[in-house]
This record gives structure tokens, sequence and C-alpha cells, in this order.
């Protein structure tokens, strides 16, 4: 009974990865839908981009929240960090896509001088390019092929969550409760690895090495 | 709200307004939230009726107005008005009311008086923004103008929108247009009006004065420090696939009326 369980479970992990893609490009296949067919309210387009924003930064959360809930005694939901990371990465890509096509209307002018001239936007910009590396990596051929430089690599995610902490914080006129909410999230998130680095490094061998299941 | 009757004023823009449902569900008023539907969400409990308004200061004849007295005593005309946000939104909105010059008059500023200070109400049991944990502005909201911008023919004191008395959420019942000007200097429900020898305070340029200054005149050519004001995106225009961003003109495209109130003024340092 035990054995086939297991076996159940083993055969159904591949699948769930699959829908938690398909679960979590949902929030953005129906904002679009909303905002196309004229339901997004007064203000669609920055609606939309405020919406794609904010699931990338939930992904960003959930993806850090990985390996300190399973250390805590929680359960290992490692073989899904990968999923949350690129979902993060898709939700950040289609955020600037929104920026750029719908808000800006492509217009390279207004879009370079944002970039230059506005540091919430240069910070943002920033947290996508750093995003890239980090997504064209995100396979098991690399995981492989880099060993522990993809580590190295790839604990540049805290940079971008900083960033994208304060790309969100600066975006608005006064900070409101949601603003507090995820900044608090994202501090506790890195002071959390900061603390574990601090640690002695018994038991971190685990920790620290790049998952490559599936 | 009740109908209003008011004439066609001819200080009337021909742009298209925006429909109703927008100019009354986006909105602004952080005393009943941070979030644009808010205001329209939140106010149900805020009672705008009786109010009274009081008028101090340096003015030969002080008082306080009581709101129905001031709608029956000045002609309501209705004013198509562009509306151009500082976050870069923009509206086209048909208020009701009457020039605050009107009000002016009846108090009799005196020959010292060179600015106009303005306060909203603060009632935390029926203003939700205004109690809590976060608030996020000081209270209450204050506002100002120069006694000349203040009697400037197009400064409006509106009482209604659409042919109706203001709703809440827009600023019941009496709250300040100032077209050329970024809306946040259009202060809402409107308890106080101070004349006074000195520049007043700004609740936005209190909070943030490398952000907001006391002027804040529509400008293209002058960036708020974190985004651009040289383009602005019309609200209500429908979907995705409406109307884009169109450029923002000079002093809201009233230029032509308001721009010698500023001749010799370095607008990109008194923004």
């Amino acid at each position: 009974m035990a054995l086939l369980r297991s076996g159940i479970a083993r055969r159904w992990r591949p699948a769930s990865v699959w829908m938690l893609y398909v679960a979590g490009l949902l929030p953005a296949a129906w904002g679009f839908y909303l905002g196309a067919t004229g339901n997004l309210g007064a203000d669609p387009v920055k609606t939309f981009e405020h919406h794609l924003g904010l699931w990338a930064l939930r992904f960003i959360v959930l993806t850090l929240a990985v390996s300190p809930l399973r250390d805590l005694g929680g359960p290992n939901l490692i073989r899904y960090r990968r999923a949350l990371g690129l979902l993060s990465f898709y939700y950040v890509l289609m955020h600037f896509a929104v920026y750029l096509v719908l808000d800006q209307a492509l217009v390279p002018s207004a879009v370079l001088a944002d970039i230059v001239k506005r540091p919430f936007i240069t910070l943002g910009m920033a947290a996508l390019l750093l995003l890239v590396p980090l997504a064209l990596t995100s396979n098991s051929f690399s995981i492989k092929r880099l060993g522990r430089n993809w580590s190295r690599l790839h604990r540049l995610v805290y940079v971008i969550a900083g960033l994208a902490g304060l790309h969100f914080a600066l975006s608005t006129k006064v900070l409101a409760a949601e603003h507090y909410f995820y900044l608090g999230l994202l501090a506790v998130l890195i002071a959390y690895r900061i603390v574990r680095s601090l640690q002695p490094r018994r038991g971190r061998r685990r920790a620290m090495q790049p998952v490559a299941t599936e | 709200a009740r109908s209003l009757q008011a004439t066609r004023s001819t200080y009337s823009v021909d742009d298209k307004a925006t429909p109703f449902e927008d100019v009354t569900t986006y909105n602004n008023f952080y005393e009943f939230g941070l979030g644009k539907d808010d205001p329209s969400e939140k106010s149900g409990a805020f009672k705008p009726l009786p109010w009274t308004i009081q008028v101090d200061g340096m003015v030969a004849k002080p008082g306080t107005f009581d709101i129905d007295q001031l709608i029956k005593s000045f002609p309501v005309e209705e004013r198509i008005y562009r509306m151009r946000c500082v976050e870069a939104w923009s509206m086209v909105i048909p208020w009701d009311g009457f020039p605050l010059a009107s009000l002016l008059d009846k108090v009799e500023p005196l020959g010292s008086a060179k600015y106009v200070a303005f306060e909203t109400v603060v009632r935390p049991s029926e203003m939700p923004g205004q109690s809590g944990l976060f608030q996020s502005l000081p209270w209450p909201y204050v506002e100002g103008l120069r006694l000349d911008e203040a009697r400037h023919p197009l400064t409006l004191l509106a009482v209604g929108l659409y042919g109706q008395t203001l709703p809440n959420q827009n600023g019941a019942p009496i709250r300040l247009v100032v077209p050329w000007k970024y809306g946040f200097k259009g202060i809402k429900s409107i308890v106080r009006i101070t004349l006074t020898d000195k520049q007043p305070k700004n609740t936005w340029q209190v909070v943030n004065p490398t952000e907001y200054g006391f002027y804040a005149n529509v400008n293209p050519a002058v960036d708020h420090p974190r985004w651009s004001q040289a383009t602005e995106r019309p609200i209500g225009e429908g979907g995705f696939f409406g109307a884009s961003r169109r450029p923002t003109l000079p002093f809201n495209g009233y230029a032509d009326e308001v721009a010698s109130l500023y001749s010799g003024m370095d607008l990109g340092k008194y923004f």
C-alpha cells in the first residue's frame, strides 16, 4: 500500500510542477482577459501593469521561502523552486512588456529617459537584467555544467529581491500597509540567509547543494 | 445626490467628458484610503450635510456660511474642465459650481491679504483613512493659493458634477477646482478658508518638498522626480486598446488664460 502510494506520488511529481506553471500564469491570463474586454476599471493599463508587478514580487517571496520552510521543519518544496523562480522571471518580463508596449506605446526616447532618470525604474530594470542569467541557467544542464559556480551565480536572487522591494516601495507617493507587508517578508527572508551564513557550517552542505530533481 | 440647476459657462472645453462612472470610482482622496476605489467604496458613512464653511483671517467681514445658502446665493455654473493628476493621468469633468472670487468678494479681503489657505474636514469616525495604524498623511489636508490665483475667474468652488451635488468620494459637499494645476491642489470637503499674508503650507509639499511644490502648475517641461510629466493617460477610454498617452499641455491647456500670472517666474524653481 505504502509502495503503491509512493509510486503514484512519484509519477505525479512532474505533473504537479507543470500544474504549478499553469496555475501560476492564471493571474496574468485573467488580468489580460479583463483588460482586453474593457473590464479592468478606469485605468486598465496601469492596473494590469501593477497586477503583474505584484505577482512577480509574490513569486520572488515564494521562491525565497522554500529553503527556510524546509530548514525550519516545514514541507520540502524544493522541487517547485525552479518553477517559482521562473514564474517570477516571466511576471517581471510581462510587467516590463506592458510598460513598454501598452503604457509607453513603444516610444524609445520616453522609455530610455525613464530608465536613466527615474531611480525606481532604474532599479526595476536592473532587477530584470539580473534575472536573465538566472533564467538562462535554470536548466539541469547548466546546473551540472556550472557546479559550485551555479550556486554562486544564483545568490544574485538576494540582490534581485532587494532591488524589487525598493522598486515597489519607491514607485508610490506614500507607503501603504501592502508595501510594509512585502518589504517585511523580503527583509525576514534575506535576514534569515545572513543569520544562517553566520552559523557553523554543520548541516549546511545539503542546503547549499544545487538541486536537480525531476 | 440631489440635482442642481446650473447654467452652462463659456469657461468650458470641447473635449469629450470622462464617463460619470469613472469620475466617481477612480479617485484620490486619502481620507478614505490609498486605493483609487477606496473613496467610492469607503465613503458611505460620510455626512456632507449639514455643512458650514468658516471664512476668516485678513478679511473685513469674516463669517460662517451654510452650504445650502451658498448654492442659493451664487448662480451655479456648469464648467467642463480638464483635470490633470500629478500621477500623469487625466480626465475631463463637467463641474457645477461658482467662482471662488464670488465668495471672497463677500468677505472683503483686506489689502494686506496675499494668500488664501484651505482646510479639509477631520472626521476619523466617518473617514477610515484618518484612523488606524497606517496614517498616510498628516490631517487636516491643507492647501493654498496666491490671492490672484484664487481670484482668477477659472478658479472654481465646485458643489456638484454632472448636474448633481458632489458624491462623497469627489469631495462633498464643496471642493476647490483649479484646472491649470495638478489635481492635488483641488482640496476636497472644505471647512475653512483663511486669508493670510504668508504663503500657506500645502500637505504634499510638507510631506515631500522635493517632489511637490506650492504652485503645482501643470507643466510638461518640468518632470516629477520619479516620472515624466510630458504625457498623460486619459482615463475611461476603454480597455487596453482604447486611447493611448497624449501630450500634456502647458498649464493643462489654459496657458492663454493664466500664463500671465507667472510672467518672469522660473517655473522650474517654483514647481
